[in-house]
């Protein structure tokens, strides 16, 4: 185990950075001003004014988190090219969002809506559907945030310093940010966060395979340790390129979690902060310069095998996201490794936020505004969400501490499928209203029920759990005759796709009774005139039109 | 930001209606959402470019791709003013 006494350099650079973004999160809520905070558009959402670069890092920071840093050149390290999925993931996103996104702005900024379920309880008048949207948004978030705490454990872990408090301190800090400086405070983190991401990256990628050698000796010493018999399953641990079983989990991998990463409320809560369709347009294509970085971060993880780096051991059992730490560790001066730790520390404080701000609108808008008090102000509505912010990061610290890290994980993975299925009614609601809200509804049950089935199945042979031990399904299990691999997620959402469809047309065909649609054609191509100023500083509360 | 300022009572709410958002420059979305997923394209260690296996190397070219047309699309079906 690495002692604390010996990464002092280490420990101060990381500490001195980690200070610096705390007092930026307090002074951001003076930045770009607003009136007052006391609104859901100021708090929640920077005062839907926020432009192309400001977006940028926001949308980046909130995207590509700490936990993807860590979790994916762990990935490869652990099984190889499958893990590269994260950059076909990355890359065709953005053209799928680019329409899609840019309709959903429209519509909300003509509307107020502050989150997905906002959109769906307008446009299907559904408040059993926009429940049902809410709640999963909230549960799939959950984790999400807790997530982001295992990113910065894995870093601390390294340094040595073990117990919990420092990771207590630093997330108490992070909520009392971002209960008085809402959305601002990781807007302006993310400038921080994304300057020094590159920076470590771009150094690693030049210095690390120059100190092993060459790229030829990266990817050869890996190709080695990969082939290296796993001692769980006798089967090498995986190879540079994919075969002929997990192609298939490759491609609806890749798929699914792009299809998913945008129906996460923190995305949307990113997107709407934007102020008008071109700075979302622009940034669909300038963002992935960070699927690039995405793509060479995996390969940190091949970096890591050839260099021989070993996960640190707790419990007894080994951790793979330590390995990119350790690997910096091993490789950089400590004033160096201190940056990069920031980095990774800072990575983890971005998304945090926005997840948290964007629970917390969820649970104000659409189970405290719809439920508990109809007529609350918006200053009410900006005071609930704060406190909710407290709570949910509260909650997520909580599973640290109390449950198994392993939960954490495993609850994200069931996540990534959860969120899936408000695919039909956000994503698709954005282009049709011909889905009845009572098939939407019954398609998402039915998507849930199919994807948490599925992954109850899956066993991990590596660390000897018999449910919920990954996210690739073999299609055996199913009673098929073939060892290929399909990713669960993808299964469901077809599942929930199909029952919301030929529900729909039963339903439309016996003339079933249907709830009002508030939207019009028009409010998903309206666009903000340039001049224009911010909605919350008219005057006007954003309120939920069709009630 | 336009030179002359509008007219207050052609946008009374401080907003822009057009019809609608669809060009058959969308078509062109579809390049980089299909690509990345044709695995035979890219499945390979052979040939290689500057050390790396053409899965790696092909794959981050990908990102140019999508670059590449998300930016066209937005050129061609932005809003003239």
């Amino acid at each position: 185990m690495p002692h604390a006494s010996d990464h002092v350099v280490e420990l101060v650079v990381f500490t001195l950075l980690f200070a610096l973004v705390s007092v930026m999160g307090f002074a951001a809520a003076r930045w770009r001003r607003a009136e007052s905070l006391d609104h859901l558009d100021e708090w929640g959402l920077g005062g839907r004014n926020f432009g192309t670069w400001i977006t940028w890092f926001l949308l980046g920071g909130d995207l590509y988190t700490a936990y993807t840093f860590v979790a994916v050149p762990a990935l490869v390290f652990a099984s190889g090219a499958i893990g590269f999925y994260a950059v076909p993931y990355t890359i065709l996103i953005y053209p799928l969002a680019f329409l899609v996104m840019t309709r959903l702005w429209s519509v909300s900024y003509q509307h107020g809506y502050v989150t997905p379920a906002d959109f769906v309880r307008g446009r299907f008048g559904s408040p059993t559907l926009a429940l049902l949207v809410a709640i999963t948004g909230i549960v799939a978030t959950m984790p999400y945030i807790a997530l982001q705490l295992i990113g910065i454990q894995a870093v601390l872990k390294v340094m040595g310093v073990t117990g919990h408090l420092p990771l207590i301190i630093a997330f108490a800090i992070l909520a009392v940010y971002t209960y008085s400086s809402g959305l601002r405070a990781p807007a302006l983190i993310a400038f921080v966060k994304d300057t020094l991401i590159y920076l470590v990256i771009i150094v690693a990628v030049i210095v690390i395979p120059y100190k092993l050698g060459g790229w030829n000796h990266v990817f050869g010493g890996a190709e080695q340790a990969l082939a290296q018999p796993n001692p769980k399953t006798g089967q090498p641990k995986g190879s540079l390129t994919l075969n002929a079983n997990n192609q298939l989990q490759y491609i609806t991998l890749a798929l699914g979690s792009a299809l998913a990463l945008f129906l996460y409320p923190h995305s949307l809560t990113s997107v709407l902060a934007a102020k008008n369709r071109d700075t979302i347009k622009k940034n669909m294509s300038a963002l992935p310069a960070y699927s690039f970085l995405l793509g060479l971060i995996a390969l940190l993880g091949y970096m890591a095998l050839t260099a021989g780096i070993k996960p640190l051991v707790s419990d007894g059992k080994a951790d793979t996201n330590t390995i990119v730490p350790s690997l910096f560790d091993a490789m950089f001066p400590d004033w160096f490794a201190g940056v990069a730790y920031a980095a990774i520390g800072i990575g983890a404080l971005v998304p945090a936020s926005i997840m948290s701000i964007a629970a917390a609108n969820l649970f104000t808008r659409n189970i405290y505004k719809e439920y508990l008090k109809r007529d609350a102000t918006p200053a009410q509505e900006a005071t609930t969400s704060k406190l909710a912010s407290l709570v949910v990061k509260l909650g997520a610290v909580a599973v640290i501490l109390f449950l198994d890290p392993q939960f954490a994980i495993d609850l994200q993975l069931i996540g990534g499928v959860l969120i899936l299925q408000t695919l039909p009614s956000v994503a698709l609601g954005v282009y049709t209203r011909w889905l009845h809200p009572w098939a939407l509804s019954a398609g998402l049950v039915a998507g849930l029920a199919v994807g948490i089935g599925m992954l109850y199945q899956i066993p991990n042979p590596n660390n000897g759990k018999e449910h919920f031990g990954g996210s690739a399904y073999k299609l055996s299990l199913a009673g098929l005759d073939t060892e290929k691999q399909i990713y669960v997620g993808f299964v469901a959402v077809l599942a929930n796709l199909l029952v919301a469809v030929l529900l729909t047309a039963i339903l439309r065909q016996t003339g079933a009774p249907d709830t009002p649609d508030a939207t019009q054609v028009g409010d998903y191509t309206i666009d903000r005139a340039p001049d224009a100023p911010p909605p919350a500083a008219t005057g006007t509360p954003a309120t939920l039109s069709g009630d | 930001m336009s030179s002359t300022q509008p007219p207050e009572e052609q946008h009374p709410a401080g907003e822009k209606r057009r019809q609608s958002d669809s060009s058959p420059w969308n078509w062109l979305l579809l390049v980089p959402i299909v690509v990345p997923l044709c695995t035979p394209l890219f499945n390979d260690k052979s040939p290689e470019l500057l050390d790396f296996p053409l899965f790696y190397w092909l794959q981050l070219a990908f990102v140019l791709l999508g670059v590449g047309c998300t930016a066209i699309v937005y050129n061609r079906t932005k809003r003239r003013d």
